[in-house]
């Protein structure tokens, strides 16, 4: 199986300034924000990566665009090593693999017109100039912006935060990119705005044939965009699989959690305690063996002994704990 | 297409240009500044006398401490110089040394703020504690060390100021980087496969170039207020008319006891003038850069 995106043991650890103690002792402790953490993505597929504030979900899809410089592991994306890659093949990789950003209020220059931060890409890439309106053009078309009058003259502080995102997206797009990583693509927007912007990612991942990595703590956004789910808690992968088996039959415990905390639309509803208490450990520190068991209501002695490997327990659905 | 090209320029000036005219602080520095500026500019129609020349009436006498009347706007020194022509001629030299240590003040301590900030690390611990060393050094021992070593002459005067003045705007740029630096736009230029130095000054230098004028515009009372000093002090160039001089002239003839204050109150209200200048102009871009302060 050729994967398009084919990640092992990718492990991001971020040096915290030392103590006068540590020091002493020549200790360098680290925040372990991402812990060897394995997937494989096939061509045009898309992923959701889901978990709380914290989980390295976030700092995955920097690593995965080379935004930061990960600790150990390996990341091929379609041929390119990614870890390895300077000059001008960085400069080519950053042509097929792009980011839409959680804030559009500050992902745009705010000295910038429209038309210059969606030509940029253009600019970095060498498109000739004779090029660019009519690359503008089909890309604002894509996005569904292309009514809008003179809008491409405007600074961003003129348009509102639907606009915002999709001209953000449209700067992702305008190089067509084979790989895109949509980090949280709507939490800043109004509720009635979300469902336009997902509707537009949707159609143009099934047009361009992208592949992509939505980003997000909402399990009914992944839902909505994602056939595949991968589940992170603590900088781990715990469960990985088809997003409807992940809502239908959670396997690891930390999934059926998050699944059993979604907001039911019925305030009468008899909905039973949370199956975990407490707050997500200190990742300079976290728990010996897995990560979950201070949490889990199912911990055994062995789970503060052995981490847990993700194993492959229904056809493409992983999980990563000792009782399954 | 050719329409949109030219809106863009304008609109970007627009929005740059909107705010300084709101705010009244501003707009008094800035209407100092130009007055100044005219003067200095047209300083040779304005003056009516040579400022060095020792004037003697139709009869051979000296034109000693003339009072202020039509032939002498502010009267004469005791040496039959017309008071006036110096205060014009002043000017002029007092934006010279003004502008041009304002202009290398803003310069290095913009670039020096821009890299510091940028790249961080060990380059930001080097550049800073150099800028550490700079504003330990004392401001008028130092200027006057290098006029003495090196010749008491006007661009002395200028490298004097800049070499003591940059820190305190690189300090000032640097923590303005290290916050626009970490703005997802920033991230934004490096995924569409900007450049580094691209980055640095296309991204990030537009975001910070108010504080450059600001940090500029305070340079130039800065040194003119040196200039004067060092030149009342009497370690300023000797062959050019500045307000120091003046004030120097004025007070080594006992002007103050002679009673003749036209001689040296009005360069020291020039003084006085462009340096509250400065200040009104910072106060002004202050508003803009932090609203929040006008409340």
């Amino acid at each position: 199986m050729a994967s398009l995106l084919d990640v092992r043991g990718l492990t991001k650890h971020f040096p915290v300034s030392r103590t006068l103690r540590e020091v002493a002792r020549g200790e360098r402790p680290v925040v372990r924000a991402v812990e060897d953490v394995t997937f494989a993505m096939d061509q045009g597929e898309s992923v959701g990566i889901l978990g709380e504030s914290g989980c390295g979900k976030t700092t995955t899809g920097r690593l995965l665009l080379k935004l930061v410089e990960a600790s150990e592991g390996t990341i091929t994306l379609d041929g390119y090593d990614v870890r390895a890659l300077k000059g001008p093949d960085l400069k080519r990789f950053r042509r097929h693999a792009q980011l839409v950003f959680q804030n559009p209020f500050d992902a745009l220059n705010p000295r910038f017109t429209l038309r210059r931060s969606i030509a940029e890409p253009l600019l970095n890439a060498g498109v000739p100039k004779g090029e660019w309106d009519d690359r503008i053009a089909a890309v604002l078309k894509r996005v569904h912006l292309s009514g809008v009058s003179d809008l491409m003259e405007k600074f961003p502080h003129q348009l509102s935060g639907g606009q915002l995102q999709r001209v953000v997206l449209a700067r992702a797009l305008i190089l067509e990119p084979t790989f895109i990583v949509a980090d949280e693509p709507v939490s800043m927007l109004d509720v009635s705005v979300r469902a336009g912007i997902l509707n537009v990612m949707r159609e143009v991942r099934e047009t361009m044939g992208l592949t992509a990595i939505y980003i997000s703590h909402d399990l009914a956004l992944v839902r909505y965009v994602a056939p595949r789910t991968i589940v992170m808690y603590l900088g781990k992968i715990v469960e990985d699989g088809p997003t409807d088996a992940v809502i239908s039959r959670p396997l690891h415990p930390y999934a059926r959690a998050l699944v059993a905390a979604v907001p039911v639309p019925r305030v009468d509803q008899d909905r039973g305690a949370l199956p975990i208490t407490g707050m997500i450990p200190d990742a300079r520190n976290p728990p010996s063996g897995c990560r979950f068991r201070d949490r889990c209501p199912y911990a055994v002695a062995r789970c503060a002994e052995e981490v847990p490997a993700l194993r492959e327990l229904a056809p493409g659905h992983r999980a990563a704990c000792h009782l399954l | 297409m050719a329409e949109a090209a030219v809106a863009v320029p304008a609109a970007a000036a627009g929005r740059r240009f909107r705010l300084p005219k709101i705010d009244p602080y501003a707009a008094i520095g800035l209407t100092i500044y130009v007055v100044f500026f005219l003067v200095a500019l047209f300083a040779d129609r304005i003056a009516t006398h040579d400022p060095l020349e020792i004037l003697f009436d139709d009869d051979g006498n000296l034109l000693s401490n003339v009072a202020p009347g039509a032939a002498h706007v502010l009267g004469t020194t005791n040496l039959g110089r017309d008071i006036f022509s110096q205060l014009v001629m002043g000017t002029r030299n007092a934006l010279i040394v003004g502008v041009s240590a304002a202009i290398v003040v803003a310069s290095l301590g913009t670039l020096v703020g821009l890299v510091a900030g940028f790249f961080g690390k060990w380059v930001d611990t080097l550049l800073m504690r150099v800028a550490d060393v700079a504003l330990g050094i004392p401001f008028l021992p130092f200027v006057i060390v290098l006029a003495a070593f090196m010749g008491a002459q006007t661009s002395n005067v200028v490298i004097a100021v800049a070499l003591l003045l940059w820190p305190n705007t690189a300090r000032v740029i640097r923590s303005q980087v290290l916050t626009v630096r970490e703005r997802a736009f920033i991230e934004a230029a490096r995924v569409t496969g900007s450049s580094t130095w691209r980055i640095l000054f296309v991204h990030v230098m537009p975001n910070i170039l108010p504080l450059t004028f600001l940090y500029g515009s305070i340079a130039v009372g800065w040194a003119i207020l040196t200039e004067a000093s060092v030149s009342f002090l009497g370690f300023g160039p000797s062959d050019s008319i500045s307000w120091g001089y003046m004030l120097q002239d004025a007070y080594g003839s006992q002007a103050m006891s002679r009673g003749t204050y036209f001689w040296f109150v009005p360069p020291g209200i020039c003084i006085i003038l462009v340096v509250v200048a400065g200040f009104f102009i910072s106060r002004g871009y202050e508003e803009i850069l932090f609203p929040k302060l006008k409340d």
